[in-house]
């Protein structure tokens, strides 16, 4: 074979490899950020909805992680973190309840210690959003109240769990 | 503004499947180019051959998708790609050997081993349904690490070769206990540390600003540690034992987020090098090896022959390497195990090599990945430790072969002929496999 062939196959098997490098990088691409980033400004509603397959069977009421609520939601309302650790994070609000504590199971988990596993509820009560806390240790405070009894939940409302804030907004 | 939502996960077997035709393309490639060269091309074994990297693959994916249908998606091609390159490297080295008349049947060993350690990774994602069963077994996996280590010691089985005793004859065959025990320390790390953590970060003496553990809350930790360490130092294997304590102080430190483990680790380290580089011949011996390889009095000696004769080829090799089988990489003693990538350097060249260092990078930052995606604590500290365990092996063979750290005998995970660890390294890709499934499965179970 002559040495043209032969340094074409050289150059061959080393541009394969790196043809494989490079789609591994690539898959992995759309995994390096755990979270979507959305511009506020143009809506999610500019947004396609997810027409993708969900991995899993959808799982109403564990919303965040299926994303099963946010696409169905009539209202435009959400539940935005403004202090502690998931700062930033929005749970859009659908018909179905939105638990909140430590578990795994809650639709937002936050890893606190004055957290409880269960720790409270924000669900839609006919038209008014309200909040229950479920026992908790450490109480849910809805401004400064202490919430014992559901109360309701109104636009701008300010929960506080542990470190952890959570505003009321559409 | 912006708003934060979590992306809907895909399990990414498609993307798997495709990967994988690349990778068995690629192995198919390295193996037909290595016969080529040899002139000993038969197309009836490359179509066998092909045969069997197309069932090793469709195997480990059907069983993914069977076991671990949301393990990741890249871990599997990447860490396939390399042991095939492998294969088709240490192949051509056989060639090479018989060219000078030596027989050897390395290539053909080595595939076996290949196809047991992928058994064993299925085995893995068969049996272990949940990693944090092996949180049960954290003090056993101590004393499996321990007593692994010990067992070359032992009169009847073990085996010193080359200067190192960290061999045990099983069934005619020489194991590397060290590779098992390398899992076992990182289970044992993760279990105690998961328990331990909080009174390791936020109980102790304040120095400098930096908080330091009480002895008490270290207590097991260090014994475990300083028994591996001697072990370790008596049978002479350096590369095992800075390893095991870079493993020990990344996982702490990921444990603990304290950056006084980190200084702490370092400075024992220094200490540590220094001390043995005055105390132990074999370890000077080593220390001169590396800082004047290229000194004529040493070179003579022997003592950096063959770090610069792998130093040599790896320059032959260039930019694009000589080509596969084109190369004389049988010139540098151990080219198929301890310099294989002294061998890949020179017949792939620097372009070759970068690929394969990339695709290792790869396989950590799955495994970081997967730690910064599960949940639960024993799991991330799993996690990263296996995969620290591998990046750092890596940089340790990597690092000593190309002259910035001293030589040390390690072995090139999946790349390197070796049967412990190649098994060993797959039952690691193994929980990688099934932690990450675990971490990207949209909801927990129950379980």
């Amino acid at each position: 074979m002559s040495q043209l062939s032969i340094t074409l196959l050289r150059m061959g098997f080393l541009v394969l490899l790196w043809a494989m490098v490079l789609s591994a990088i690539a898959v992995l691409r759309a995994d390096l950020y755990g979270t979507r980033i959305t511009s506020r400004g143009r809506g999610r509603e500019a947004r396609p909805a997810p027409a993708e397959k969900t991995a899993a069977p959808s799982r109403a009421g564990t919303g965040i992680r299926t994303g099963s609520i946010s696409t169905k939601a009539p209202s435009n309302a959400h539940l935005s973190v403004t202090a502690g650790p998931l700062k930033g994070t929005t749970i859009p609000l659908g018909s179905a309840p939105v638990l909140v504590g430590r578990a795994s199971t809650c639709t937002l988990v936050i890893d606190d210690d004055y957290c409880s596993a269960k720790h409270c509820r924000v669900y839609l009560d006919a038209t008014t959003w309200m909040v229950e806390d479920l026992g908790s240790t450490n109480g849910t405070y809805l401004g400064n109240q202490k919430v014992t009894d559901p109360v309701p939940f109104r636009e701008g409302d300010v929960i506080r769990i542990g470190a952890t804030a959570l505003e009321l907004r559409r | 503004m912006a708003t934060v939502a979590e992306v809907t996960v895909r399990t990414g077997r498609r993307a798997e499947l495709g990967l994988l035709a690349l990778t068995v393309l690629i192995a198919v490639a390295a193996r037909g180019l290595v016969d080529y060269h040899a002139d000993y091309l038969v197309i009836s074994d490359m179509l066998v051959y092909t045969g069997a990297w197309v069932a090793v693959a469709l195997a480990i994916h059907l069983a993914l998708r069977r076991w671990a249908p949301f393990a990741d998606p890249v871990l599997v091609p990447a860490v396939l790609t390399i042991n095939g390159i492998g294969l088709a490297m240490i192949r051509r080295i056989d060639f090479a050997y018989a060219a000078r008349g030596r027989e050897t049947d390395f290539g053909q060993v080595q595939a076996v081993w290949t196809l047991l350690g992928i058994s064993l990774a299925i085995l893995v994602i068969l049996l272990l349904r949940d990693y944090k069963l092996l949180r049960r077994f954290t003090y056993t996996a101590g004393v499996l690490g321990l007593v692994g280590l010990l067992l070359p010691l032992l009169p009847g089985i073990g085996t010193q070769i080359n200067g190192a005793r960290i061999w045990i004859n099983v069934f005619g065959k020489s194991l590397q206990p060290g590779e098992f025990a390398k899992i076992a320390f990182v289970v044992f790390f993760a279990g105690y540390l998961v328990s331990n953590r909080d009174t390791l970060a936020l109980a102790g003496p304040k120095v400098l600003g930096m908080r330091f553990p009480r002895p008490r809350d270290l207590g097991p930790l260090a014994l475990v540690w300083v028994a591996a360490m001697l072990v370790q130092i008596y049978e002479r294997d350096l590369g095992t034992s800075l390893l095991l304590f870079g493993i020990f102080v990344a996982m702490l430190y990921v444990a603990t987020e304290q950056l006084s483990w980190v200084l702490t680790g370092m400075a024992m380290f220094t200490v540590g090098a220094v001390a043995a580089g005055a105390f132990f011949s074999h370890v000077g011996a080593r220390y001169t090896a590396w800082l004047h390889a290229l000194d004529p009095e040493v070179y003579r000696s022997g003592q950096s022959e063959q770090l610069v004769r792998g130093l040599f080829g790896m320059a032959s090799g260039g930019l694009f390497g000589t080509g596969l089988g084109e190369g004389r990489p049988d010139l540098v003693p151990y080219a198929e195990s301890d310099f294989i990538v002294a061998s890949i350097g020179e017949e792939l060249g620097l372009t070759g090599l970068l690929a394969i260092l990339t695709l290792y990078i790869v396989i950590v930052q799955r495994a970081m990945r997967t730690a910064i995606g599960i949940r639960h604590g024993f799991g991330k500290l799993l996690s990263a430790g296996l995969g620290f365990a591998i990046g750092l092996q890596v940089f340790i063979v990597v690092g000593g072969v190309t002259r910035v750290i001293p030589l040390t005998g390690l072995t090139t995970p999946f790349l390197a002929y070796g049967g412990s660890s190649m098994l060993a390294n797959w039952i690691v890709i193994g929980l990688l496999l099934r932690i990450s499934h675990q971490a990207r499965r949209p909801e927990e179970s129950s379980a």
